[in-house]
């Protein structure tokens, strides 16, 4: 389970965060929507401890994520991220990427990493690919590939950040049903996206950010079927 | 009596020292340039403004003081002060630090390159700060620069030529014995010149099959 009490967060003089209180359950999918700065990515960056937070608390598993005691790199592991952009390794083949820090990081022998590598880069349908370099690839194989990497550390929770804002409109689709896949294997997500129908389809709570604060949370059909917060009324207008 | 005596095959042996120690102090310092560059530049692509300063003097000095200056003064200054250090040796510690001022440079730019989202983007996989440099960013980064890299090695084999003026016996010192005692000095010139052309050039060109072979 994932605890957000009361996280502030500042870039010098800008609030960006100002008080987000949200819990995200075990086997749950979890959509944030809202305009460009309202501090959506900036919360799962926080929740994955890249960036710090100025005051609240994020719990991971019962582990206090800013705590300074916290192994950031170990609590990494359970966590799994994918952003826009993909970031492909360029110099490692898809099946290297996604070995790489099975290997590294969790001491895999190079035959056990890549074994595992291969089940999920299989699972996102790049079974056949393994050996071709990224970069001969499109931008939705390897957005596809980013989620196969990340989903090689076998995390408990995914983290998406506008995953499909970088792509070609024709290699949305392929991406999202990558993330159909992972919820229906019962994986905890947090997506950030403006995709709102998709929102609507995959997510048991969405949650409107205008800000730095949720204006509106719920499950979809309420938040995104009959908005109740004029501000929610007016981004969802202007967006579908 | 004739002083002068033509160039003969018994003098394939002393050329042949000649084109191995210009090859020698040229592989010393390349390969000590590029480890001690790798750090500097590695340094300088993650270190604050004074940090940078600082380096960035010392490098400027190196860069842009002529070779030629720094070997003579390098190596009368130290015998002067009582070590006396063979011409190997002080051609070899001037050659090294020289080439390390540019490969910092090279390095630099080839860290630079790696973007803030790629290590971001490894650092959430749960590697550590170490293993993001050693597994993603020295690999991309110096991808990225082996063009420039090689540019600085094979500007080295040439600059090497100057050792001579300390006394190291290379290629080019062996030619100047060579015409001093045959009065040949077109011919050996030119023989010199084209040995260079023959470390160089296939050392070029196999750069750029390498090149080639790592696009990315």
């Amino acid at each position: 389970m994932i605890e957000i009490k009361g996280v502030h967060k500042s870039f010098g003089d800008l609030e960006v965060l100002k008080g987000i209180d949200l819990n995200v359950n075990s086997g749950e999918v979890v959509s944030i929507i809202g305009a460009s700065g309202s501090g959506k990515s900036t919360l799962l960056y926080c929740i994955n401890a890249i960036e710090k937070i100025n005051s609240g608390n994020i719990i991971v598993d019962d582990i206090d994520v800013h705590d300074k005691k916290t192994d950031k790199n170990k609590l990494r592991q359970n966590l799994g991220m994918v952003f826009q952009q993909w970031n492909s390794f360029p110099h490692l083949t898809v099946l290297e990427n996604a070995a790489l820090a099975p290997r590294i990081v969790k001491g895999f022998t190079k035959e056990e990493a890549e074994e595992i590598a291969r089940k999920e880069l299989v699972h996102v349908g790049l079974g056949d690919k393994l050996d071709v370099y990224p970069t001969r690839m499109s931008g939705g194989q390897q957005q596809r590939l980013a989620i196969a990497r990340a989903l090689a550390m076998k995390p408990a929770y995914m983290l998406f950040d506008e995953v499909t804002s970088a792509l070609d409109p024709e290699l949305v689709g392929e991406v999202l049903d990558t993330l159909r896949l992972l919820r229906d294997d019962g994986m905890t997500m947090i997506c950030v996206t403006h995709e709102i129908s998709f929102a609507k389809e995959v997510s048991d709570k969405v949650a409107f950010f205008h800000k730095g604060l949720i204006e509106e949370m719920g499950p979809p059909d309420e938040v995104l079927g009959n908005p109740q917060r004029e501000r929610t009324q007016q981004f969802l207008s202007k967006v579908l | 009596m004739n002083l002068f005596t033509p160039l003969s095959w018994n003098d394939s042996g002393f050329i042949l020292t000649g084109i191995m120690n210009t090859i020698y102090i040229s592989v010393v310092a390349i390969v000590i340039g590029t480890i001690l560059g790798l750090l500097i530049g590695f340094l300088r692509a993650e270190s604050n403004k004074s940090v940078n300063m600082v380096l960035g003097g010392f490098l400027d000095i190196l860069r842009s003081v002529p070779l030629i200056i720094q070997l003579i003064l390098f190596s009368t200054y130290v015998g002067a002060m009582g070590h006396p250090l063979s011409p190997f040796i002080a051609g070899s510690i001037i050659l090294s630090l020289y080439t390390m001022a540019f490969m910092s440079e090279v390095f630099r730019s080839g860290f630079d390159s790696v973007p803030t989202s790629m290590r971001t983007a490894s650092r959430s996989l749960g590697m550590s700060y170490l293993q993001t440099v050693i597994h993603i960013r020295v690999p991309i980064g110096m991808r990225a620069v082996f063009p420039s890299w090689l540019g600085v090695a094979l500007s080295v084999i040439k600059d090497s030529a100057l050792v001579s003026v300390i006394g190291y016996m290379e290629l080019l010192r062996t030619g100047e014995q060579l015409i001093s005692r045959t009065q040949e000095p077109l011919m050996i010139l030119i023989g010199i010149g084209l040995f260079y052309f023959m470390i160089s050039y296939p050392l070029s060109r196999y750069g750029k099959h390498v090149e080639r072979k790592m696009a990315i």
